[in-house]
């Protein structure tokens, strides 16, 4: 160790003072001194000082601690939580240089957790305070007699199971049936423009109100036989996970904007040279491309450094625009108005396509048609994207089974996986059936669960006839 | 000014509770694993240290999570790739399972390959089970002989036992390590402190000698109509509750009995390995047995099981003679079980099975195996503590 906390203090005045002369805009900050072991803790819970006991957060531990003592990585460099004033960890074994490095990197992802619009509901202020309150009351849940740590298990593993399916953007307004119905209505009846004679002519049986993608509310409201604490569990889930979701949706721009200004700041610092030297090799290390996935730190850091314009060098002042791009969007509307061709090709980025086990590139970004292919399948993937949508469509008036549509774009859903969730799904239904409709080798399917068994069957009649 | 936290030493394992569940979920999980490992393998014979392996698949959390069979994806390159190019290995990306409705191939899949001895397997499996009954004759259980040596090193102990010479030793070696000897470190007033890992204690190995007064007696049909296949059935049979008993009940006694038209004692080696041939006559086995009881075990001072295998071509004379010793038999005994031998599934026109119905003490049980799948829940079947007496097929 060759600091002190004194020394973690002046360079943080440093810090602190060019970041506000650059225009970062930050909670107040708290760093915390950890070893690895407290890490592999945080890492494990989110980084929260507090979290409801669960066997996925042992789980977790296990995994990265086995991975971290076989020199698989599995460590973070850093851990910010979104909260205010904002806590991160540094750990005791990192030199100094890369202290310097994780504190300038704090900072960034503190500004964007105060700026991001996509925090504005996260309630930084109450969020430590929340965790420890959620986790009180799922302990006393657990101490309850008649419920008990298995009673409580059962609810948190089938809520887990669908905790991310809840209404992914919170800057989208939710209306009710009746609310879309008025729209709708007000919109039939309005005078005609222009362009309105080209359309079809809407009826009003055409009204399809639009299905919640909100299924963790769906059966907080709708379930029958919940009893009153299982409903609490479930309402703390969706709450922890509504939370979390921001920072899932802007992992790109999140860490690109904390790399971007990490990278800058140290560059004003007057770093001596052999601490430069470690620094950068430090920084490559963190936004180096993963040949074969996706490194968010790379494409974030590219593209933040090329939209702020100091590519080339720190000569020319930083355009301010960026600090709009750091509000307003988030990582797919980012990436749909920034990822240019060039860019991408600079990045190297490719399209693969899987067939039953054969993994070919199916575009690549030197390809004056192809890039777009790239770079949408790329939006569709980053954020929430890799997690299946799942709508409600509502509840069967006789068997109560509770009607689910997989919205199918081209990726299909692990069976194997489907028919547990769906059991998951059905212990929160109170033992009601449970449909899903979905697409399996371009058939539309429905896949059951009833009774304890899982089935699929066909939509198509013809396909029954023939 | 941001406010700092300084580094504090006194821990509190927070994850360890909900690490703790997770490897109780492991643990059941392997329990599951194992019971079609030693299904699937060959266990007659084997070296107990051999190691099996057991696939398990991680605690996994189950969500909506797309397949891998087909569907599109992004990611960097090398920006060589070209348009159609099979890339047959890519790092980083998932592997493919396989088949449908097999495990998915999300980055949330963990697949566990535990190494285990197959005497950890058997005593994972054998956990839930018991001798039943075996507490009633307690009374006449020799006493326990507590025998305390110490044998071996241990990181943790009380301080009577910390072995200096090992602990000293450690210390020398993490100062050779550093590069540091002792006569550098005179010159200069530096010490080199003890460090919690030099520490080393003398373990102490408690030996306990245990004289429960339990004999177990295997009978096995060596008759020609004993094909290979049911022998080794029978095999597997005893040699799983051979394995349980050696593991779970250190002094209990063995004796093996094989029969055809006669029966003799025989011994471990001869019961596993010899092949016999001839005709069936089961009486013989259990007069032999009841002979052996008789002369050797009282069984008010003993617990006597009893295991029987035979496929149950009985010569139909003797059918009447066996069940009357059968009879005889559960009354020294603690437990008698017959297992009946069956892998053909076709109708089979003498049984004993159909006949021991007819047998009405309260601790025989009979039941019918007929792969080698089916020998495992044989022997829960007998040494679990609910035994009706019904058939299991």
């Amino acid at each position: 160790m060759d600091w002190v906390l004194k020394d973690l203090a002046e360079w943080n005045d440093k810090i602190e003072e060019i970041a506000q002369d650059l225009g970062l805009d930050y909670y107040p900050q708290e760093f915390e001194v950890c070893d690895y072991h407290d890490m592999l803790g945080y890492q494990s819970y989110v980084g929260m000082p507090s979290r409801y006991p669960h066997w996925s957060f042992g789980k977790s531990f296990e995994k990265q601690n086995t991975m971290y003592k076989l020199g698989m990585g599995g460590l973070a460099y850093e851990m910010v939580i979104n909260s205010n004033p904002c806590l991160a960890y540094l750990m005791i074994d990192n030199p100094l240089a890369m202290q310097i490095l994780v504190m300038a990197h704090v900072y960034g992802h503190n500004d964007f957790f105060k700026n991001n619009i996509n925090f504005s509901h996260t309630r930084a202020e109450f969020a430590l305070e929340t965790f420890k309150l959620n986790a009180e009351r799922i302990r006393s849940y657990v101490e309850t007699p008649s419920i008990g740590y298995q009673g409580v298990e059962k609810i948190l593993d089938a809520a887990h199971a669908i905790s991310f399916h809840v209404d992914r953007n919170q800057r989208i307004v939710r209306l009710s049936e009746d609310q879309q119905r008025q729209q709708y209505f007000h919109h039939l009846n309005k005078e005609k423009e222009n362009w309105d004679d080209l359309k079809n002519e809407e009826k009003e049986d055409d009204f399809i109100p639009a299905l919640s993608e909100d299924l963790l509310l769906f059966i907080l409201e709708n379930s029958r036989f919940l009893q009153s604490w299982e409903k609490d569990i479930l309402r703390i889930v969706r709450e922890e996970t509504l939370y979390f979701l921001p920072q899932m949706e802007t992992k790109i721009m999140n860490e690109g904007w904390a790399s971007f200004w990490h990278y800058t700041i140290l560059h004003k610092l007057n770093l001596p040279p052999a601490m430069h030297v470690d620094f950068i090799r430090s920084h490559n290390q963190v936004i180096r491309p993963h040949v074969g996935g996706l490194n968010p730190y790379h494409i974030g850091f590219h593209l933040m450094q090329h939209l702020a314009g100091t590519k080339n060098s720190f000569e020319e002042g930083i355009n301010p625009q960026i600090f709009d791009i750091r509000t307003i969007d988030r990582d797919s509307s980012f990436l749909r108005r920034f990822l240019t061709q060039d860019l991408m090709e600079e990045l190297g980025l490719f399209e693969y396509e899987q067939n039953n086990g054969k993994v070919s590139v199916s575009n690549v970004s030197n390809d004056f048609k192809g890039w777009k292919e790239v770079r949408d399948t790329l939006i569709k993937q980053v954020g929430t994207g890799s997690i299946p949508i799942i709508k409600v469509k509502g509840v069967s008036p006789l068997s109560n089974a509770l009607l689910l549509v997989h919205e199918f774009d081209g990726r299909e859903l692990e069976l194997g996986y489907v028919s547990k969730t769906m059991e998951h799904i059905s212990t929160l239904w109170s033992q009601f059936p449970v449909h899903l409709e979905t697409q399996v080798e371009n058939q539309e399917v429905t896949c059951i669960y009833e009774k304890g068994n899982f089935r699929v069957e066909s939509n198509s009649e013809e396909k029954e006839s023939a | 000014m941001a406010i700092f936290k300084e580094f504090s030493k006194q821990k509190r394992d927070r994850s360890a509770a909900d690490r703790q569940r997770h490897k109780e979920l492991v643990k059941e999980k392997i329990k599951k694993g194992i019971s079609d490992v030693i299904a699937n393998e060959s266990i007659i014979g084997q070296d107990k240290d051999k190691k099996i392996k057991v696939p398990i698949r991680g605690i996994k959390e189950f969500r909506f999570v797309y397949g891998n069979n087909k569907g599109k994806g992004a990611a960097t390159g090398t920006g060589k790739e070209q348009k159609g190019q099979v890339i047959q290995d890519q790092r980083g990306q998932p592997q493919k399972g396989q088949g449908k409705g097999e495990a998915g191939s999300d980055p949330g899949e963990d697949i566990y390959e535990t190494e285990i001895t197959l005497e950890e397997a058997i005593q994972l499996m054998f956990e839930d089970l018991e001798l039943p009954d075996m507490d009633q004759k307690k009374y006449f259980q020799t006493d326990t002989e507590v025998m305390r040596k110490l044998l071996g090193y241990q990181k943790k102990g009380i301080r009577a036992r910390l072995s200096k010479r090992k602990t000293m030793m450690n210390r020398i070696k993490r100062m050779k390590a550093k590069g540091l000897d002792s006569a550098a470190l005179s010159d200069t007033n530096e010490s080199f402190p003890f460090h919690n890992d030099d520490l080393v204690y003398r373990r102490l190995q408690v030996d306990t000698e245990e004289h429960s007064n339990a004999v177990v007696l295997c009978l096995m049909d060596t008759s020609g109509s004993m094909d290979q296949t049911k022998k080794y059935l029978a095999r597997s049979f005893y040699f799983m509750l051979y394995t349980f008993l050696q593991t779970r009940y250190e002094n209990t006694e063995i004796l093996f009995i094989a029969h055809h038209t006669e029966a003799k004692e025989v011994t471990e080696d001869e019961f596993f390995h010899k092949g016999e041939s001839g005709g069936t006559i089961i009486s013989s086995a259990y007069i032999k047995a009841l002979e052996i009881i008789e002369e050797r075990y009282n069984p008010m001072l003993w617990n006597i099981y009893a295991f029987h295998c035979s496929d149950g071509d009985n010569f139909t004379s003797d059918n009447k003679k066996a069940i009357e010793h059968a009879e005889k038999l559960s009354q020294v005994c603690n437990l008698f079980g017959y297992g009946e031998i069956k892998p053909d599934i076709g109708f089979s026109w003498s049984t004993m099975l159909d006949e021991y119905k007819k047998i009405e003490e309260e601790n025989f049980v009979s039941l019918r195996m007929r792969t080698k799948e089916s020998v495992w829940p044989a022997l829960k079947k007998f040494l679990t503590k609910d035994k009706s007496n019904t058939l299991m097929d």
